[in-house]
């Protein structure tokens, strides 16, 4: 058991080397001298020159590669061009907001998905089910930034019920935090309360046509129990560590909706320094977001593996 | 029913929970500012935070005279080499250490030889500066330099406290210590800029906003919907489209003033192998593109008719707008006439754009007016910073660009037509203009100075470098409860007099 | 013997998913929106509509009207026409850059999973990190390095999507190579490239073509995206993404601007996903 968590781990350092080397290169790529965006409107020579000395910007790619590397190594993620804040406060500042949302979006994705899930399995081809695939259909067709769009116009400039942008941190001001994230949440909920819905009901299916469940049905428990009791808790695990995955694909999903409603989190950090050419934010950024996608994979992993009794018997 | 009594609740609640303060003052920005250093800064929108933060040696006027600020007055000698300020003794820093001569020596001195200093080109005409006296400086000029008044009122006339730039270095820029009728309190990237009043400012009874929050928010939509929620007491940089409705709205106010700067479209005529078609080299090819263009339709077409049409590096508005050449209308014969004259029936062109809807929209309507002409325009969408580079790496036929603007006309034409100048990406290359140009920045006196940009300015319209379009109108839009707020042509927001009743 | 059985035995079943797809009402529906689509599209320059690109400075932003069914955009142009031919530019991203994904990502994944050791763990490595950077931000940055246009957006979609293919084909490769028809053509000594042509391609062929409906889906949604911050389409020529940029700006005065490109996009993403579930069901063995 322990050696295949340190295996799994193992495996991951190569996985993030190549990140990094990734990470790195698209920033390299992208056209622009972030010299001249510096520089300003003035663009005076001297200090132009002087940016690129500063930044480095004129040392050789692999030079520029490792230096980088090292600095991050020791927790030192660079400078922002754009505002001269660490790049490891900005991350620090807009993590929670992003992470908020993200558990928003993934409470009502639960709320949502997973009862639908069941129910629809339970009423297998009936109108309900029927309704139901439908619905989650549509959740994974409507592009999130038009539902966005869509929900600013109805909401906030027509009714005027919520904000239409805004961020306030929850320990600051509850309700007011709420209030400006129930849309972009349930925004970026949508695809995901229909993945889980999705799931569920197939893996609800299979179970409810598994043997132990016949019997159960056969020894004359009531419905109720042999759906909730037997049946969701067997289908609760590929559910869990699905559900690891899809947080992680959350907060890469959060750099529409965050753009759309001006949040000011990772995703907005990461779109508006790549076209400030902010090289230090997107590098961190993207690292940070890379990094935790592999960490979510490694628990997801490790938590089917300790959930699941037949896979810790074989291993 | 029960969910709208439910947010109607919510909002009361977030209504009184904002009541604690005030005297707050919500303003919603279109972007958000770059380095908070004067010394660094480089974009518009953080001059309009510096505004209240930072005082400066010289402010101006609404109609863009130079009125004192920290400076109480100046003079110069009569060689113009020398200018000599009277400080006022009263000022302090945001750390309470007072604002003295030798202070605004220090000052000088960091914006001219910071290396991280963007205000260096700005400076270069002043050889020395020196405290004369607690309250006077003194600065020595290498050679007569008419703008530097203008340049004392931007930022190289704003003045940091030097203890807090020795201690911080270039942390500065995250804590920045001025002598505003603002202090900074905090700032979170891409979410607010919050500034509370500084009690002991010595004009601090004029102003009546307690907290200052500024709130980058980028698309024009959304920063409405939260003026008309109440979220904003006001906004900047509101969209043209959305002025009626503005106007119309019993609960808002509408505010404007014709801008210092201009749009319009560089034209490569010297800068590398690109150069080479009609369009750069036969100045008749750029005229008759200029002759195809309907500018008063494309400011009703684009702008809601709020901006200003213009065929100067100054708008209609300003007093160095030289008369003698107003803005023509749409002569499509005369067009074809002189492109016959030149040899041209039809050529492409490729013009790149700022990647924006508003930029995209106008070049689209500027592609369809041309192609009468005989331009078949492609358009080159491109993000600000790959946009510069071509630039100056004479990459592109032509660019859609704009300036911002300065107070004194040399800042919006000196560095964009002169051979040497460092904004000259056009290459365009003209002795006679050169000359003039530098003639003009020696001269003091405003109608001998205007003499000699009518004269540049009828060169310029013959060679067309740069085909100016339009000029922005800096448009504001406010809760009806704001009150003493006025419009300037630098699109800054100024809070003296401001109250939130 | 046994190779003649093993290649007839995906034919049998190939015809019997063809039924089951047919008795698919939902997948059928989804085929009728797409072809619908396609058909608009591959028509629009010989269908009596006005032309995309002609502005008309008196009619702005008008609202749906018998003479505009759909109204007019921002500089006066028919939102109809506009509408049928953004759907090109959908349509072309979706496919486009599947197939971009399709011919790199199934060499990559047939390769690894067929030859195993160094190159598997090389390519699966590459494969993860990839994964683990975001599709989107992925596809933003290629696009903002290969310059805002539909050809490269096509290009960023589709080599971010390629991790997906590579991923999807290693899998199924490592479940048949052990199958008893591939030992059997290896003891005979059939070359590697054959092996994998003949008995292994067409294994993967079905969870592929599957993967392939759902991703063009997921690629027309990323068109929408970066044409909608800018690195798509560009103008004058339509895309919906880019439609619903400019839209944006004009929430309040031209909602209708904002709705159509939307409701387009969500109808053919919609086809395409009923499209690709049907197929997934009617290929797959176990509810048999």
């Amino acid at each position: 058991m322990l050696s295949y968590i340190l295996r799994r781990i193992l495996i991951a350092i190569p996985t993030l080397l190549l990140v990094s080397v990734f990470v790195f290169m698209l920033q390299k790529l992208l056209p622009g001298d972030p010299a001249l965006v510096m520089a300003g409107e003035e663009r005076d020579p001297e200090v132009l020159a002087y940016l690129r000395e500063q930044y480095r910007l004129n040392d050789p790619l692999i030079v520029q590669y490792f230096h980088w590397l090292w600095n991050v190594l020791q927790g030192d993620l660079g400078m922002s061009l754009r505002t001269q804040h660490p790049v490891t406060k900005l991350i620090a500042d807009k993590l929670p907001v992003t992470i908020q949302l993200a558990v928003m979006a993934m409470f009502f994705a639960f709320l949502v998905g997973i009862p639908a899930g069941i129910i629809s399995a339970v009423r297998k081809g009936t109108l309900i089910d029927y309704i139901a695939n439908f619905i989650a259909l549509s959740g994974l067709s409507i592009p999130n930034f038009w539902l966005g769009i869509l929900l600013i116009l109805l909401v906030s400039v027509n009714l005027g019920w919520l904000p239409a942008s805004g961020y306030e941190p929850f320990w600051r001001d509850p309700v007011r935090s709420l209030e400006t994230m129930i849309m972009p949440a349930f925004v970026l909920g949508t695809a995901l309360a229909a993945t889980l819905m999705r799931h569920t009901r197939s893996a609800m299916l299979g179970v409810l046509q598994s043997d132990y469940v016949r019997t159960a049905r056969a020894k004359g428990l009531r419905e109720k129990v042999v759906i909730l009791k037997h049946s969701f808790r067997n289908a609760v695990l590929p559910i869990v560590t699905l559900s690891a995955l899809l947080f992680g694909e959350l907060l890469a999903g959060a750099v529409l909706t965050e753009q759309i409603f001006t949040i000011p989190g990772f995703g907005k950090l990461i779109v508006d320094a790549v076209f400030n050419r902010d090289y230090a934010v997107v590098q961190g950024v993207v690292l940070c977001v890379a990094v935790g996608f592999i960490l979510m994979n490694l628990i997801a992993d490790v938590l089917y593996v300790l959930l699941n009794p037949r896979m810790r018997q074989t291993l | 029913m029960t969910t709208r009594k439910l947010f109607a609740t919510l909002l009361a609640s977030a209504a009184m929970a904002g009541s604690a303060y005030a005297a707050d003052l919500r303003i919603g920005l279109q972007e958000d500012p770059d380095v908070l250093d004067p010394d660094q800064a480089r974009t518009f929108v953080g001059r309009i935070v510096f505004e209240s933060l930072c005082d400066k040696l010289i402010n101006i006027s609404p109609d863009q005279q130079f009125i004192p600020e920290l400076a109480t007055e100046w003079s110069w000698s009569d060689d113009g080499l020398t200018l000599t300020m009277q400080l006022r003794d009263d000022a302090v820093f945001h750390d309470g250490t007072p604002l003295n001569a030798e202070a605004v020596v220090a000052n000088i001195d960091r914006s001219k030889n910071l290396p991280e200093s963007r205000r260096r080109s700005e400076l270069t005409s002043v050889e020395s500066v020196e405290a004369t006296g607690e309250f006077e400086v003194t600065f020595t000029l290498a050679n007569p330099d008419a703008t530097l008044l203008a340049q004392l009122s931007d930022r190289s006339g704003m003045m940091l406290s030097p203890a807090a730039a020795d201690a911080q270095g270039l942390g500065l820029a995250t804590n920045p210590v001025c002598s505003g009728p603002y202090r900074f309190v905090e700032r979170i990237d891409q979410d607010r800029i919050v500034l509370e009043k500084f009690a002991e400012h010595y004009n601090a009874d004029d102003y009546h906003i307690d907290r200052v929050i500024y709130l980058p928010i980028p698309d024009t939509t959304v920063r409405l919907a939260n003026l008309r929620s109440g979220d904003l007491h006001m906004l900047e940089r509101l969209a043209p489209s959305d002025a009626a409705g503005v106007q119309s709205d019993g609960s808002l106010q509408f505010v404007s003033a014709v801008s210092q700067g201009y749009q319009g479209v560089t034209v490569n005529v010297n800068n590398g192998e690109r150069a080479n078609n009609p369009f750069g080299q036969d100045a008749r090819v750029r005229k008759a593109f200029s002759l195809a263009l309907d500018r008063e339709a494309i400011n009703q077409v684009v702008f809601e008719g709020v901006y200003a049409p213009g065929n100067q590096h100054v708008p209609p508005t300003s007093p160095w707008y030289d008369d003698s050449h107003p803005v023509e209308g749409r002569d499509i014969a005369a067009a074809r006439a002189l492109m016959e004259d030149a040899g041209v029936d039809r050529m492409p062109l490729e013009i790149q754009a700022a990647n924006n809807p508003v930029q995209l929209q106008l070049m689209q309507v500027i592609q369809s007016m041309v192609a009468e002409a005989g331009f078949d325009v492609s358009i080159r969408a491109t993000e600000f910073a790959s946009m510069l580079q071509a630039q100056t790496a004479g990459d592109y036929e032509g660019s859609q660009v704009g300036w911002s603007g300065r107070t004194d006309p040399d800042g919006n034409l000196h560095a964009f037509v002169t051979c040497e100048g460092g904004l000259n990406d056009s290459r365009f290359c003209s002795e006679e203009v050169d000359r003039l140009l530098n003639a003009a920045r020696e001269v003091n006196d405003m109608d001998e100075r205007r003499a000699i940009y009518a004269e540049a300015q009828a060169i310029l319209m013959e060679e067309m470098p740069i085909i100016y379009l339009y000029h922005q109108t800096w448009l504001w839009a406010l809760r009806n409860n704001v009150t003493g707020f006025e419009g300037y042509p630098d699109g800054m927001i100024r809070l003296a007099g401001v109250r939130v009743e | 013997m046994s190779a003649t059985s093993a290649i007839a035995l995906p034919t049998r079943s190939r015809s019997r998913a063809w039924k089951k797809l047919r008795a698919n009402r939902a997948a059928l529906v989804g085929a009728v929106v797409v072809i619908t689509f396609v058909l608009l599209a591959v028509l629009a320059p010989i269908l009596p509509i006005a032309d995309p690109a002609t502005t008309d400075w008196g009619k702005i932003r008008l609202a749906p009207s018998a003479e505009h069914w759909l109204g007019t955009d921002e500089i006066g142009r028919d939102l109809f026409s506009r509408m049928v031919w953004g759907a090109r530019a959908s349509l072309l991203a979706g496919v486009v850059s599947v197939l971009i994904a399709v011919v790199i990502g199934v060499p990559f994944g047939l390769v690894a999973g067929y030859f195993g050791g160094w190159t598997d763990s090389i390519i699966a490595r590459a494969t993860d990190a990839l994964l683990a950077m975001p599709f989107l931000i992925l596809a933003i940055a290629l696009a903002a390095f290969l310059g805002p246009s539909l050809t490269n957006a096509m290009i960023a979609i589709g080599l971010s999507a390629v991790p997906i293919f590579i991923r999807l084909t290693r899998g199924q490769v490592l479940s048949v190579k052990t199958e008893d028809y591939v030992e059997g053509a290896r003891a005979i000594g059939l070359g590697n490239l054959a092996i994998m042509a003949v008995y292994i391609l067409p294994n993967v062929i079905p969870p592929i073509l599957v993967q392939a409906t759902l991703t063009v889906a997921t690629a027309i949604i990323a068109e929408a995206s970066l044409s909608f911050l800018g690195l798509g389409q560009q103008p004058p020529s339509p895309s919906w993404g880019s439609m619903l940029n400019t839209a944006k700006n004009f929430l309040s005065q031209a909602p209708w601007m904002a709705i159509w490109p939307g409701a387009a996009i969500f109808l053919v993403v919609m086809g395409f996903n009923l499209m690709g579930d049907g197929l997934r069901d009617a290929l797959d063995p176990r509810e048999h």
